[in-house]
């Protein structure tokens, strides 16, 4: 099976989350990697050092460089006459992108895959992962998103693939870009990516009271900061931090929630993490229910000592 | 302008699914069904934009069993003018859920489409954008912020790394996030008036929608359940316990 891989970027790297979708499209068959952007030959150069990838498309041009999916949908499709299967990460931009490419097709697009179990057969969970369903499609091509933390990432070196110059329609016309307000983590691991994980929630009362406690905690263990919905919709911290069913997916070795009630919403996104603590002062609170070490206590009390004690 | 809403059914999202012991899908039998919180803040979102005299109608769809009639009669209640159910009792792929709005917006010559950007049961995330594509016509998925200038559509998304904002020609598909609004809730007086507003019955169809389905679910099961671990009494547990995963 010939299988065309998303690269996602920023027009000067890959981001990590095209490695584990490089991995599943491995499972498929033969891997390639499309980079669309513009002035983009440090990413294709980056994509052609992904082990695994035997070839790198290269469409550069000024419409596609902040990835509309109204202009990068139709390249994919027009691409798809050479390919058994177009993969893309399920994240904000894969899933922009993917269902338009799947109409171009004519194909159901299987969702946020959790494994390959066959040429056609893969799961992927509903309900908020209460639920794992097996799906077969009958399509003849297929549109995956892939869920990054299901799949290892692929090695960033190691491959020698060559590039190849594609082209597509360009700017469909009908959209543009205007401006985008992207936080600069700092040296701040990346959520969707970090090792460990402290997460805030309704209990912290604001965005002051929030960064006073949260963040030394989460300086110390070099941890990603992320938040329940409750902290988001109060404001206490920007939309990106909210981890959760309807936010970022994430499977951490260590997740630290802290006075977060363990909601069901919330869970989907963390109860995949390799070890979970949990902070809360109500003993019966649900997170403890799935919590590997838990502590019941204030956390006003509680968070700030640890965060000394750990030294 | 006239703003197209659709709406699912969808199990409440206060209830934990529970999966049926022969793997064949989730049990729906008695147990409560809303409205996809998504979706009504589709509603509450084209509701606003009439409000600010930016348009004339709302139509709200739902494709679905007769039970759906319910969930259109919430958006009417909440301010939608007049609503079509599209009857089914198969479960309606995204991909033919998009044909089906397709053919309607053919026939409504909506300026917008309002969706939710995923339905909290399938998980899909798939429906807005296809039915873009499947219209030829742009797409703001995750909508934080949208604002109708004429006649284009500034639609600031949630994304990734933060906020990006894209301004779209019209008409245009824009589907919503958590931060786009609070819905209101219906009052009763608006929910007696809607039992009197326009409620049209279809079929897929009345369409020429093909709705056969291009998956199969060959199995549902339980996700493997984690075991509670174990209480420690004071911080200082807590700390030997962290150093002990070697992360401080
Ligand atoms: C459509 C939809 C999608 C959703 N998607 C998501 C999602 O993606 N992610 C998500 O997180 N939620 C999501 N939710 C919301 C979810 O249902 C919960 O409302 C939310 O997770 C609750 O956040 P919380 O735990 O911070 O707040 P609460 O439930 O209010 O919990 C606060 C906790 O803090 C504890 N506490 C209070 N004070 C202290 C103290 N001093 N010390 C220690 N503990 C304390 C309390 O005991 C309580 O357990 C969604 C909801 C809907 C309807
Ligand atoms: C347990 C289980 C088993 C299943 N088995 C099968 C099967 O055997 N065969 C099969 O074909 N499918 C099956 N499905 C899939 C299911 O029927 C639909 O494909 C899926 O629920 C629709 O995707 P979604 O609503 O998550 O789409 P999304 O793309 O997440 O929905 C986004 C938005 O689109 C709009 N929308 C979506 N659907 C409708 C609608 N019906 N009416 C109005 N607006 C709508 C809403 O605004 C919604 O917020 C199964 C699903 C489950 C949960």
């Amino acid at each position: 099976m010939n299988t065309l891989v998303l690269v996602e970027h920023d027009n000067s790297s890959v981001n990590d989350a095209t490695l584990a979708v490089v991995t599943a499209a491995g499972k498929l068959g033969e891997v390639t990697a499309l980079v669309a952007g513009h002035n983009c030959g440090a990413v294709a150069d980056g994509a052609a050092q992904i082990a695994g990838v035997s070839k790198v498309l290269k469409a550069d041009d000024a419409a596609y460089a902040n990835g509309l999916a109204e202009n990068v949908a139709p390249l994919v499709a027009g691409l798809m006459d050479s390919y058994d299967a177009f993969l893309a990460p399920a994240t904000t931009s894969g899933k922009n992108i993917a269902p338009r490419v799947a109409a171009h097709l004519d194909v159901m697009q299987i969702s946020d895959i959790l494994s390959v179990e066959g040429g056609k057969t893969f799961t992927r969970p509903i309900y908020a992962g209460n639920a794992i369903a097996t799906v077969e499609s009958a399509d003849p091509k297929l549109v995956i998103t892939v869920r990054g933390t299901a799949f290892e990432k692929a090695e960033t070196t190691g491959g020698s693939a060559s590039i190849e110059d594609a082209s597509g329609p360009g700017d469909a016309g009908i959209s543009s870009f205007v401006s985008a307000e992207i936080a600069d983590g700092g040296d701040r691991p990346e959520l969707a990516s970090a090792g460990v994980i402290v997460s805030g929630g309704r209990a912290l009362k604001d965005g002051e009271t929030f960064e006073s406690v949260i963040t030394p905690l989460a300086d110390k263990l070099g941890a990603a900061i992320g938040a329940s919905r409750a902290a988001v919709d109060a404001g206490y911290v920007p939309n990106d931090y909210q981890v959760g069913q309807t936010g970022k997916i994430v499977a951490p070795e260590v997740y630290i929630a802290i006075g977060i009630s363990g909601a069901i919403q919330h869970l989907a996104g963390m109860k995949d993490s390799k070890v979970i603590i949990a902070i809360n002062k109500d003993e019966d609170a649900p997170i403890f229910q799935v919590a590997d070490i838990g502590l019941v206590a204030d956390l006003f009390n509680a968070v700030p000592e640890l965060t000394q004690k750990l030294g | 302008m006239k703003i197209l809403v659709p709406v699912k059914r969808v199990i409440d999202y206060n209830v934990k699914p529970r999966v049926k012991a022969d793997g064949t899908g989730v049990d729906l039998a008695n147990v409560k069904m809303s409205m996809n919180p998504f979706d009504e803040i589709a509603v509450e979102e084209a509701i606003r934009i009439k409000e600010a005299g930016k348009a004339e109608e709302i139509v709200a769809v739902s494709i679905g069993p007769t039970k759906a009639q319910e969930t259109l009669r919430t958006a009417l209640a909440m301010g939608a003018d007049r609503a079509i159910l599209v009857e089914t009792d198969e479960e309606v792929e995204p991909l033919a859920v998009a044909k089906i709005l397709k053919a309607i917006a053919d026939e409504e010559q909506p300026g917008l489409v309002l969706l939710g950007k995923q339905s909290i049961s399938d998980d899909s995330n798939q429906t807005g954008q296809m039915l873009a594509a499947l219209m030829g016509r742009p797409q703001g998925t995750f909508a934080n912020t949208v604002a109708v200038d004429g006649d284009s559509v500034e639609v600031k998304r949630e994304v990734d790394g933060g906020l990006e904002t894209v301004k779209l020609t019209l008409p245009a598909i824009v589907t919503t996030d958590l931060r786009l609004n609070e819905p209101r809730y219906a009052s009763l007086p608006n929910i007696m008036k809607a039992k009197k507003k326009p409620l049209d019955s279809k079929t897929p169809a009345d369409f020429g929608v093909d709705v056969a389905p291009r998956l199969t679910t060959t199995n549902v099961a339980e996700p493997p359940v984690r075991q509670a671990g174990e209480k420690v009494a004071d911080v200082d547990a807590l700390v030997e316990k962290i150093k002990a995963l070697g992360i401080a």
